[in-house]
């Protein structure tokens, strides 16, 4: 049951939809639980690890050498701004998993800095994820997740791990940084996952 | 679930913030760092929300007592009604409270350096006063960047709690400073060296404010030694950047 706010009219805007509860920016604003890490290219590496230990690495060039692609999707943070028309490059789940050996359910996205976020295999796969590595045409940069960060933009954007630095496949599922944090496991904006329990 | 509050006192801080103290019946309690999320409905059923930094520490006294303050955003939608139409007697959807990183409990080790930027003193005032009313010794250190005298938020508050043998409040003054202190300009790794804890101290660090003073400020602290993992941080705003 809701209430009004005496004196309050607001600031309607037409045009696209957006979930619920989110209010359009076209700033960049950003969300991190410590400093941002420095990583240069050429001491990057990113690593899948199935469920069964085996490793498979790409290093910036092995990266730089898989087909990209050019991503234009709407994110959407749990603190309530959303970005229309973000444009992307980078090298989509599908290229970097065809030939990783695994039948998990569940990744744990790992980050330079020790972060770490969870999302179900099935939303990594598909067309719905990448491993970027240019926004709006220029190199990412560190702040925003640079060289390279998970995204994952059809979830709340704290999925799409910034400073990227592997998966984790597993058969069970764990909860990652701000998952642990009261923050919701699946994060789905346009079903208001925010918190744990909604 | 949200819950409808009632406004029970107002108190202007600077000429663009504001404390609101809020009356919430069915408060769980909070741990001082923690935010919580703003509702607002037009009379057509339009909403916005937002989410804004606790200002106050709970106490079991006043179990049902919280403070926000608010710093206008210019051109904002939330905060010019919070920090200028917003009555004593008003009733407000909040929910919460929310977040379980930047925070500080009295039983954690180690002592504190609290680093703010302008609004960003907001969840770090609420962690001194969890601090004093928790009788805590833990020796705290508050770096509070702010343009001018005026746009000190808390300048009684922080008066009281600095005189405290276990709290350090130094002031940062980067355009305008009050006479007898001689230097004007942004927090910078002399500052840092001469007021902070040191690296090997086992401090834990809280950085909050917009986001490229966060930046700068977790950047000097780790090219000063400090552990990454001990220097938490919370950021608003745009980045700056394009």
């Amino acid at each position: 049951m809701g209430i009004v706010s005496p004196g309050f009219t607001g600031r309607r805007r037409g045009g696209t939809e957006l979930p619920p509860g989110q209010y359009l920016t076209r700033d960049f604003p950003v969300l991190s639980a410590g400093p941002t890490p420095h990583v240069l290219p050429e001491h990057w590496e990113f690593t899948v690890t199935s469920e069964t230990g085996e490793v498979y690495r790409w290093d910036w060039a092995a990266l730089m050498a898989l087909p990209a692609e050019e991503i234009t999707k709407d994110i959407h943070c749990v603190t309530r701004w959303s970005k229309l028309e973000t444009t992307w490059k980078g090298v989509s789940l599908d290229t970097l998993l065809a030939d990783v050996e695994t039948g998990a359910d569940y990744v744990m996205a790992h980050s330079y800095g020790g972060y770490t976020t969870n999302v179900p295999m099935d939303d990594l796969l598909d067309g719905q994820s990448w491993i970027a590595y240019e926004y709006d045409g220029e190199p990412l940069d560190p702040e925003h997740g640079g060289p390279a960060r998970l995204l994952v933009p059809h979830l709340y954007f704290w999925k799409s791990a910034k400073w990227v630095r592997g998966l984790v496949l597993s058969d069970t599922e764990d909860l990652g940084f701000w998952e642990t944090a009261g923050y919701h496991e699946y994060g789905d904006p346009w079903k208001e996952q925010r918190y744990a329990g909604d | 679930m949200w819950q409808v509050a009632t406004v029970t006192g107002v108190r202007r801080e600077t000429e663009t913030a504001r404390t609101i103290e809020l009356e919430v019946p069915d408060w769980p309690g909070h741990v001082a760092g923690q935010h919580l999320d703003v509702r607002l409905t037009a009379p057509d059923g339009y909403r916005a929300s937002r989410s804004y930094s606790i200002a106050s520490a709970w106490t079991a006294s006043h179990s049902s007592t919280i403070e926000l303050t608010v710093e206008q955003v210019p051109r904002g939608e939330v905060s010019p009604y919070l920090v200028d139409v917003l009555n004593v007697g008003d009733p407000l959807e909040i929910r919460g409270p929310v977040g379980g990183w930047f925070v500080w409990k009295p039983e954690q080790d180690g002592p504190v350096q609290l680093i703010g930027g302008g609004s960003g003193v907001v969840p770090l005032r609420a962690m001194l006063r969890a601090h004093a009313s928790a009788g805590s010794t833990t020796p705290f250190r508050l770096l509070y960047s702010v343009r001018r005298p005026e746009s000190v938020i808390y300048v009684s508050d922080l008066k009281e709690l600095a005189s405290s043998d276990d709290v350090d409040v130094r002031l940062v003054y980067t355009r305008d400073a009050p006479a007898g202190e001689p230097r004007v300009g942004r927090i910078d790794a002399d500052v840092i060296s001469e007021h902070a804890f040191k690296p090997g101290d086992g401090a834990t660090t809280y950085v909050c404010g917009p986001t490229p003073f966060v930046e700068t400020v977790a950047d000097l602290l780790v090219a000063a030694g400090h552990d990454p993992a001990r220097v938490r941080t919370e950021r608003f705003g745009p980045t700056g950047g394009p």
